[in-house]
């Protein structure tokens, strides 16, 4: 601990005050006890700009401690930019340990992911959110808005759904799809993909919402419902792939398109770095893989 | 000599044992039902026990007005607050972030604490009561988020009313206070959302 504790010596464990985290802290436990309810928190400046995940940062800085493996996934990658640098950052003022690997992390923080393999308990999923209110694009109003969580009046929402309808003839809402927590709240799941919706619903893992510039926390606990809104003649359906994986086959995953070429080339591969590459170490082989062994012989 | 009750008995070492508590606390409310342990020590002045104490270094401070019962406000613990926590103890119920009841003491209605409103229904109390023990008592289901089908507990030393109030409390819903029960150094936390019934003979 001598050498991390010198390293550590101008910032606070975890880099916030321990103030704030008491006040961080108080925000998660009333978010966990009133499931999909936004709880408003004096959000902190944070040493990286709004919107790149300050909200979950901060939620993780106020329950991570000297314990815990932390992973963090950045649209499922747990080596782009936004994940390094997190995962960096923590490094530097926790000295916690990290991990690419789901299974063996404690905390995971997620920019609009959530892992394929399924989480369990005593896993912590800290959501990075840009916009926590899901009104927010149909009512401006902060105090409108509230005022229809209070009275559970989300008839708007189901207008805009159906508007969809009207339109395209199915319901084009692709990402950050509209939940209902536990029959009472209709929640933001942030920016993730619908097909991760059905992860939330009564999931092992407790998770942790941050939106560092609106300033709000909220929660779903462990084995809550979590239901996407849709209409009988218009069930929720999550996107659904031509081809498996190019690198790992792997099927019924949620695949990111990469532009290869400049003549239409393409190839469509597992969000999830780290499911991908754990399928490839299990011998898993996709189509694009094997070509590219070919051509390396 | 009287002040030391007041001076010492905080956490040696604050920032991980406040984190340590708090995930605790977080587990457990987030899986009502699920008892846990409370691993760092605080020492607040008698009667409140060690993990009532270390709740409170954990939790308050000058944002959060604490209520003390009567037994409470006469011990050295309004000043062990003041001192490490920086926290205020206030007479009216209305007003308190945090209650504090010791083992053996009146659990006054939960309905005299702040419940948030409709708008706010975070803005609540939480309260934390001693209870004799986590085993032995009345068995109580629990169901609700956070528990897979039912939890049973059977904890000993709540109030005879106790399954009537906290059904008053479910009934408010979204607002409500949340409980956190301590029994020696263990902890089992009942959110608002929980409901909870008697175990049928």
């Amino acid at each position: 601990m001598t050498t991390a504790a010198s390293e550590l010596a101008t910032y606070n464990f975890a880099y916030l005050d321990e103030q704030t985290k008491r006040m961080i802290r108080r925000a998660i436990l009333k978010a966990i006890a009133i499931p999909g309810y936004q709880v408003p928190f004096a959000s902190r400046e944070m040493p990286m700009p709004y919107g790149w995940g300050t909200g979950g940062v901060q939620v993780t800085a106020a329950i991570l401690g000297p314990e815990d493996v932390l992973k963090v996934i950045d649209q499922g990658a747990d080596d782009t930019t936004n994940a390094v640098s997190i995962r960096a950052f923590f490094q530097k003022v926790a000295n916690v340990a990290v991990t690419t690997r789901t299974r063996a992390a404690t905390i995971i923080q997620t920019r609009h992911r959530i892992p394929e393999e399924k989480l369990t308990t005593g896993q912590t999923l800290v959501y990075q959110v840009p916009i926590p209110e899901p009104l927010r694009f149909l009512e401006p109003r902060e105090t409108e808005t509230r005022k229809m969580h209070a009275l559970e009046e989300y008839g708007l929402m189901h207008v805009k759904l159906y508007e969809d309808i009207a339109r395209n003839g199915h319901i084009a809402t692709t990402y950050a799809y509209p939940v209902k927590v536990e029959g009472r709240y209709v929640m933001d799941p942030s920016p993730t993909p619908k097909f991760d919706n059905p992860k939330m619903h009564m999931s092992e893992a407790l998770q942790l919402f941050g939106a560092g510039r609106e300033k709000r926390i909220y929660a779903v606990p462990p084995h809550t419902e979590v239901v996407s809104l849709d209409f009988e003649d218009h069930p929720f359906e999550v996107q659904s792939f031509d081809k498996p994986c190019g690198l790992c086959g792997a099927e019924n995953v949620y695949l990111d398109e990469v532009v290869l070429d400049d003549r239409g080339g393409r190839m469509f591969v597992c969000s999830d770095t780290d499911h991908c590459e754990d399928r490839r170490a299990h011998g898993h082989c996709g189509t694009m893989l094997a070509y590219g062994k070919e051509a390396a012989r | 000599m009287p002040d030391a009750q007041i001076f010492s008995g905080a956490f040696a070492e604050p920032v991980f044992a406040a984190q340590s508590v708090f995930r605790t606390v977080m587990d457990c409310m987030a899986r009502p039902g699920t008892i846990g342990t409370i691993a760092a020590a605080a020492r607040p002045p008698q009667p409140l026990g060690a993990a009532a104490g270390a709740i409170a270094l954990t939790l308050c401070d000058h944002d959060t007005p604490v209520w003390l019962t009567p037994q409470l406000s006469k011990s050295k613990l309004p000043g062990w607050l003041a001192f490490h926590a920086g926290a205020a103890v206030t007479v009216e119920k209305q007003d308190a972030r945090f209650a504090f009841v010791e083992k053996g003491a009146v659990v006054p209605g939960f309905g005299l604490f702040a419940q948030g409103t409709q708008e706010y229904p975070d803005r609540s109390a939480t309260l934390v009561v001693e209870i004799e023990s986590f085993e032995g008592g009345r068995p109580l289901v629990l169901t609700g988020p956070g528990i897979r089908d039912e939890a049973v507990v059977a904890p000993q030393g709540l109030p005879e009313t106790f399954v009537a109030l906290a059904g008053a409390n479910r009934a408010m819903f979204p607002r409500g206070v949340d409980l956190i029960l301590v029994a020696g150094d263990r902890i089992l936390c009942l959110p608002r959302t929980t409901v909870i019934n008697n175990r049928e003979a």
